[in-house]
């Protein structure tokens, strides 16, 4: 039997390896940005030399240089189509989180309302978007509440169900203190479920913004001749048809890039939040 | 012993009349288990009561329906006079035997979770809050999240939320079950300078004899399935307690009476 649990303060002790484990954290922190780096350098030269010792022409694999170029140098018609497919991805990513937020709440105020209606968003949720197109297509004229529309429904389902989830997580203690002070369902929900389902909305959040980017996509794709051929998706197809091969290349690359960067700002956007608190974001130096 | 314990529990519940009284009180769970029965109980202001049993044996439960968070299913409990209890109304403090903090909240913050439910700004509750931390010690780590806290000094914040609305009446559920014994021994001491200081009525569930004996004025010794209340035992040793009385014959022999009791209480059933 010791004392395990006492001495957690910081004490001077400690003070001679901070500077010993700050710079095995820069250390750590330097290597996971140039270990990715070093992997995608590698992969591009492999490409490159695969294209080259193979003289594959360029209607099949351009080389990484020649996307790169065309990337430039079609940018006039390849940047307005990243913003119309920004601007929905967006749209449909602050409409989910809005929706799926207030849904979430309306489903946990009460047992039947949640009984209710969760099996209906789960409906929404597994039919594959897909299936659902061509109804849309005949209900909805204006493409863009077409388009947003879809990507929609692609997105909001993992903040709904994982904000539900949070809001009903909540320690059954903490509960029990808010009811013996007499929390009213307002300051409840305020001060307890909302910051405590604040890691599990966000675990969503993150989700969500990747699928608003493949619904937004998806949705383009499927539209198809029916849209006026705007987004990045529409100009993939068409390079396609025409074997514009590094154009195809070129709008593949914004496309991921365009994903990886929604991504890296909700992961940034997450531990903000939950830095200083939550076990999922802590920073505990290379515990690996 | 017992007879003179009769007599002590006479003598007491003249002096000071009950807070707390619970008659007849029982409590049947949704599920079929009969959790009390049958609990009659006096708590007079100002006393130091520990509810002593095994694990099961419904002291919790005793707690949960003192403080309103359940209700009883037989029998009454009449707060101070009136024979309703209206929850609001009485300043109850909770003590669960987890710290229950909130981990997004910062230490100040969760203290001032009670104020804040009941309406006060941040700004009138502020003194109040710096001096519920400083009597458990906390004043410097207002600003710290609860995960930077060892056990025992969120055990602490727990305490000073409690101490936060000023409450007449303590509850605590096996506050300190889950620390170690060193930790255990230093809680104990703040918690009986905060009960002489404030002059509260404590009712304190433990399910150790020593912790009980070190603690309280009167120990009810419970049995259980169904939970009741088999003895009482009382702890005539006055405050202020040190750890001198922890080595002192008075505190061995009381342990030993009140180990007897829990003992017979458990064959009894």
């Amino acid at each position: 039997m010791t004392s395990v649990t006492t001495q957690d303060r910081p004490s001077q002790t400690d003070a001679p390896d901070l500077s010993l484990r700050e710079k095995k954290r820069l250390r750590d922190k330097r290597l996971k940005v140039i270990l990715p780096i070093c992997v995608l350098i590698a992969f591009l030269t492999a490409w490159d030399l695969i294209v080259v010792l193979n003289e594959i022409p360029t209607y099949i694999l351009p080389r990484p240089g020649l996307v790169l170029s065309t990337l430039v140098s079609d940018w006039a018609v390849l940047m307005p189509a990243l913003i119309n497919t920004l601007t929905i991805t967006l749209s449909a990513l602050a409409l989910a989180t809005v929706g799926g937020v207030l849904i979430a709440i309306a489903l946990t105020q009460s047992r039947i309302v949640e009984y209710s209606f969760f099996p209906i968003a789960v409906v929404l949720q597994v039919t594959p978007i897909v299936a659902v197109f061509p109804l849309i297509n005949i209900y909805v004229e204006n493409i863009f509440a077409k388009l947003l529309l879809c990507a929609w429904i692609v997105a909001f389902f993992p903040i709904l169900s994982n904000t539900t989830l949070g809001l009903n997580s909540v320690d059954h203690n903490l509960r029990d203190l808010y009811r013996l002070y007499g929390a009213s369902r307002w300051q409840t929900l305020r001060y307890l479920q909302l910051p405590a389902s604040m890691p599990y909305f966000l675990g969503g959040l993150r989700i969500a913004g990747g699928l608003a980017l493949i619904g937004a996509v998806v949705a383009e794709f499927v539209a198809g001749s029916a849209g006026v051929g705007t987004g990045l998706a529409m100009r993939l197809i068409e390079s396609g048809y025409r074997l514009n091969i590094p154009r195809l290349f070129a709008a593949l690359v914004l496309i991921s890039a365009t994903g990886v960067v929604i991504y890296i700002i909700l992961t940034v956007f997450t531990n903000r939040i939950l830095g200083k608190w939550h076990e999922s974001a802590i920073n505990r130096g290379s515990s690996r | 012993m017992l007879a003179e314990a009769e007599a002590g529990s006479a003598r007491r519940e003249g002096a000071a009349p009950p807070i707390i009284r619970l008659s007849g009180v029982g409590k049947t769970f949704d599920n079929g288990t009969e959790a009390l029965r049958g609990v009659d109980l006096s708590v007079a202001r100002g006393e130091f009561l520990s509810l002593l049993g095994p694990s099961g044996c419904g002291k919790s439960t005793i707690l949960r329906l003192v403080s309103g968070l359940d209700v009883p299913t037989a029998g009454t409990i009449t707060w101070s006079g009136a024979t309703e209890r209206v929850g609001e109304e009485q300043e109850v403090g909770f003590v669960f035997q987890e710290p229950t903090l909130m981990p997004w909240a910062r230490v100040f913050d969760n203290v001032y979770l009670p104020l804040r439910l009941k309406g006060i700004s941040r700004k009138a509750a502020k003194d109040g809050i710096m001096d519920a931390l400083e009597s458990v010690g906390l004043e410097d780590f207002a600003h710290a999240f609860p995960r930077e806290l060892s056990g025992g000094m969120k055990m602490r914040v727990s305490i000073a939320r409690a101490l936060a609305t000023d409450p007449e009446v303590l509850l605590m559920d096996e506050p300190f079950a889950a620390l170690d014994e060193i930790t255990r021994f230093k809680l104990n001491d703040d918690l009986l300078r905060l009960w002489a200081e404030r002059e509260w009525t404590v009712i304190f569930v433990t399910h150790s004899v020593f912790e009980s004996v070190y603690l309280s004025t009167r120990i009810a010794v419970m049995t259980g399935r169904p939970g009741r209340i088999d003895q009482q035992v009382f702890v005539d040793e006055p405050s202020p307690r040190s750890s001198a009385y922890r080595t002192s014959p008075q505190y061995a022999e009381t342990a030993r009476n009140t180990s007897a009791a829990l003992s017979s209480a458990m064959a009894a059933r």
